[in-house]
């Protein structure tokens, strides 16, 4: 183990790479296959950085470097304003009493449901419900399908599914003895697309997908397999937790039953998330909360639910969250440009080239189309030992299994380091990440 | 931990000695940076005996550790003993500097040890915070929760 160079911590950021001066193959200049960005993506990156308050800190005097968006994304200005504005100036509960101010706060909350619809390119506004994220958003689908479900039946799910996207099925298994079945990942840590074929001769009633991995950052080709799956019948869940801050969505080109995804991930605030349904399998769902708001007559005899959306959101909503996670999808469309787009595209690559470089890293799932994450492991050293080290060094990253146990088991990990990207990262939080992980080389090695 | 049907060490394993706190105390004011510091726990891990595979079971493990680790205790003739493991060097390490302050001592003196003190003139107070996933705090309280 060699002594490295020990950074100033206030002066650490673009030159912190100087402290591998003596890991040529670490430094910060990209090499010829990696060449990154132009000066006018770089621009409005700066711009868009600029919009997130959180990202302008030091820890222990490194400035904070965030590679940790995969698990929840930093919040532009406007969301906060967004929110701070509602509870200064228009909070009521929504959908309720003839008062100006709870026609504002409704308004504005229903203006949230059309801005979705829109940005998910849905038929109608009455297929957006709005959850408190989406676990509960595949928990409602889990449960609301149960009376559609019968022993025997197959459901079939992503072996890269997040525990979210798993265990409401294993649930609504238990509950009606239906079959779950997971789809496998191929070597290179990609949906076998022909074990796929083989396991919907089985007709499953259910196909649970996921768009992007959390863990790996694969993609899958959704609309392709959506289209299989329809063919057998079956009612299609797509999981966009990790897809909709990165991708342009559309649910209509996709065609699935379901498309779920959290306001946290995609720059709004934490307590809110979303459920598209195509509006006749959405409105067969039996409401999984019942309560408040979602009725249309009750008595003690009998009672009566309301239509959609209303039906599946009984109690009173995250009304301040809906508001903010309306200003971030104003904000996603407006700075979420292809050329940003490409921009993280390359960052990705970056990414993995410089971790390459770096030697005695190994990659899980790296793929040039990857969206949003790295996945990786530095040598056979724990995960948890690396993320200590980085942690000390002001670099997020998230160590663990990521919440998808069963990818881990068939990677044959107990865990990886994840290091994941947002709108807001740019090539100087890579370089002072492979700067970091390059000393925590050097004590491990 | 003292499940009838959990493989145990031998008591001879349960006797090495370990460098006090006070030693490691002045070990770990004299190192500069974090990555001294760090260098010292991964040190400190290192000379502490292994746990054989047969070992490293559930039934010994703790929990609340992202990485895993195990622990047996015993006690003789009125001090506490423990044997510990982890996958992971950092917490391997850190296990190292609860045992300078709980290996080889009474009831007593484990009783009267004071972690989160500890661990702040150590200079590593945000390694015992609940929120992190090291187990340090559940490991900690494994080795107090021994002793009763």
């Amino acid at each position: 183990m060699t002594q490295p160079a020990s950074p100033t911590p206030n002066t650490v950021t673009h030159t912190a790479t100087n402290t591998v001066a003596s890991h040529p193959s670490a430094s910060a200049a990209p090499d010829a296959t990696a060449v990154i960005c132009s000066s006018d993506s770089e621009q409005r990156n700066a711009k868009i950085r600029s919009q997130f308050p959180a990202l302008n800190q030091l820890l222990d005097g490194y400035p904070l470097c965030y590679l940790d968006t995969a698990a929840t994304s930093q919040k532009p200005q406007m969301v906060l304003d967004a929110m701070a504005q509602f509870y200064a100036n228009d909070n009521a509960n929504v959908h309720r009493a003839a008062h100006q101010l709870s026609a504002r706060s409704t308004l504005s909350y229903e203006k949230v449901r059309d801005q979705l619809q829109q940005f998910l390119k849905a038929e109608r506004r009455e297929e957006i419900i709005f959850t408190h994220g989406t676990t509960e958003s595949i928990n409602l689908v889990a449960f609301g399908l149960t009376a559609h479900v019968s022993a025997g039946d197959v459901i079939l799910i992503d072996a890269a599914a997040h525990h979210a996207n798993i265990v409401p099925w294993q649930e609504l298994a238990k509950r009606t003895g239906a079959v779950i079945k997971p789809i496998p990942i191929d070597q290179a840590c990609r949906l076998d697309v022909s074990a796929y074929k083989t396991l919907l001769e089985l007709k499953p009633k259910i196909v649970a997908l996921c768009h992007v991995s959390n863990a790996l950052g694969t993609v899958n080709p959704v609309a392709q397999l959506v289209q299989l799956a329809k063919a057998q019948g079956a009612i299609t869940l797509v999981d966009g937790a990790q897809a909709v801050a990165h991708l342009t969505l559309d649910v209509a080109e996709i065609d699935c039953d379901f498309y779920v995804f959290s306001g946290h991930k995609m720059y709004g605030p934490t307590g809110v998330g979303v459920l598209y349904g195509r509006f006749d399998v959405l409105d067969n769902l039996a409401p999984l909360l019942t309560g408040g708001e979602m009725i249309k007559r009750v008595s003690f005899e009998a009672t009566e639910f309301g239509s959609l959306p209303n039906r599946l959101e009984a109690g009173t909503p995250p009304i301040a969250e809906v508001i903010g996670l309306g200003a971030a999808i104003t904000f996603l469309q407006t700075d979420l440009t292809p050329q940003i787009q490409a921009y993280e595209t390359e960052l990705i690559n970056y990414l993995q080239s410089q971790l390459r470089a770096l030697g005695e890293v190994h990659l899980y799932g790296a793929f040039d189309d990857n969206i949003g994450v790295v996945a990786f492991n530095l040598a056979d050293e724990h995960h948890q030992d690396v993320g200590i080290l980085l942690d000390q060094q002001g670099i997020a990253v998230r160590c663990g299994h990521h919440c998808a146990m069963p990818l881990m088991q068939s990677l044959n990990l107990k865990g990886c380091c994840r290091a994941s990207i947002g709108i807001y990262t740019n090539k100087d939080d890579i370089d002072r990440f492979i700067a970091a992980l390059a000393s925590v080389k050097d004590l491990l090695l | 931990m003292t499940d009838s049907t959990m493989p145990m060490p031998s008591e001879a394993d349960f006797h090495y000695s370990v460098q006090d706190a006070e030693t490691l105390l002045a070990r770990f004011t004299k190192a500069p940076n974090w990555q001294e510091r760090y260098r010292q726990i991964m040190l400190l891990g290192k000379d502490l005996p292994s746990l054989s595979p047969e070992l490293r079971v559930e039934t010994a493990q703790v929990k609340g550790c992202e990485s895993d680790a195990w622990i047996y205790h015993l006690e003789q003739a009125g001090k506490h003993y423990y044997l510990a493991d982890s996958d992971a060097r950092i917490v391997k390490g850190l296990i190292g500097l609860l045992l300078g302050a709980c290996h080889g001592k009474s009831r007593a003196e484990i009783q009267v040890f004071d972690p989160t003190a500890y661990f702040k003139q150590l200079g590593l107070e945000g390694q015992l915070s609940p929120s992190r996933t090291n187990g340090l705090n559940s490991l900690a309280k494994a080795m107090l929760e021994a002793t009763l």
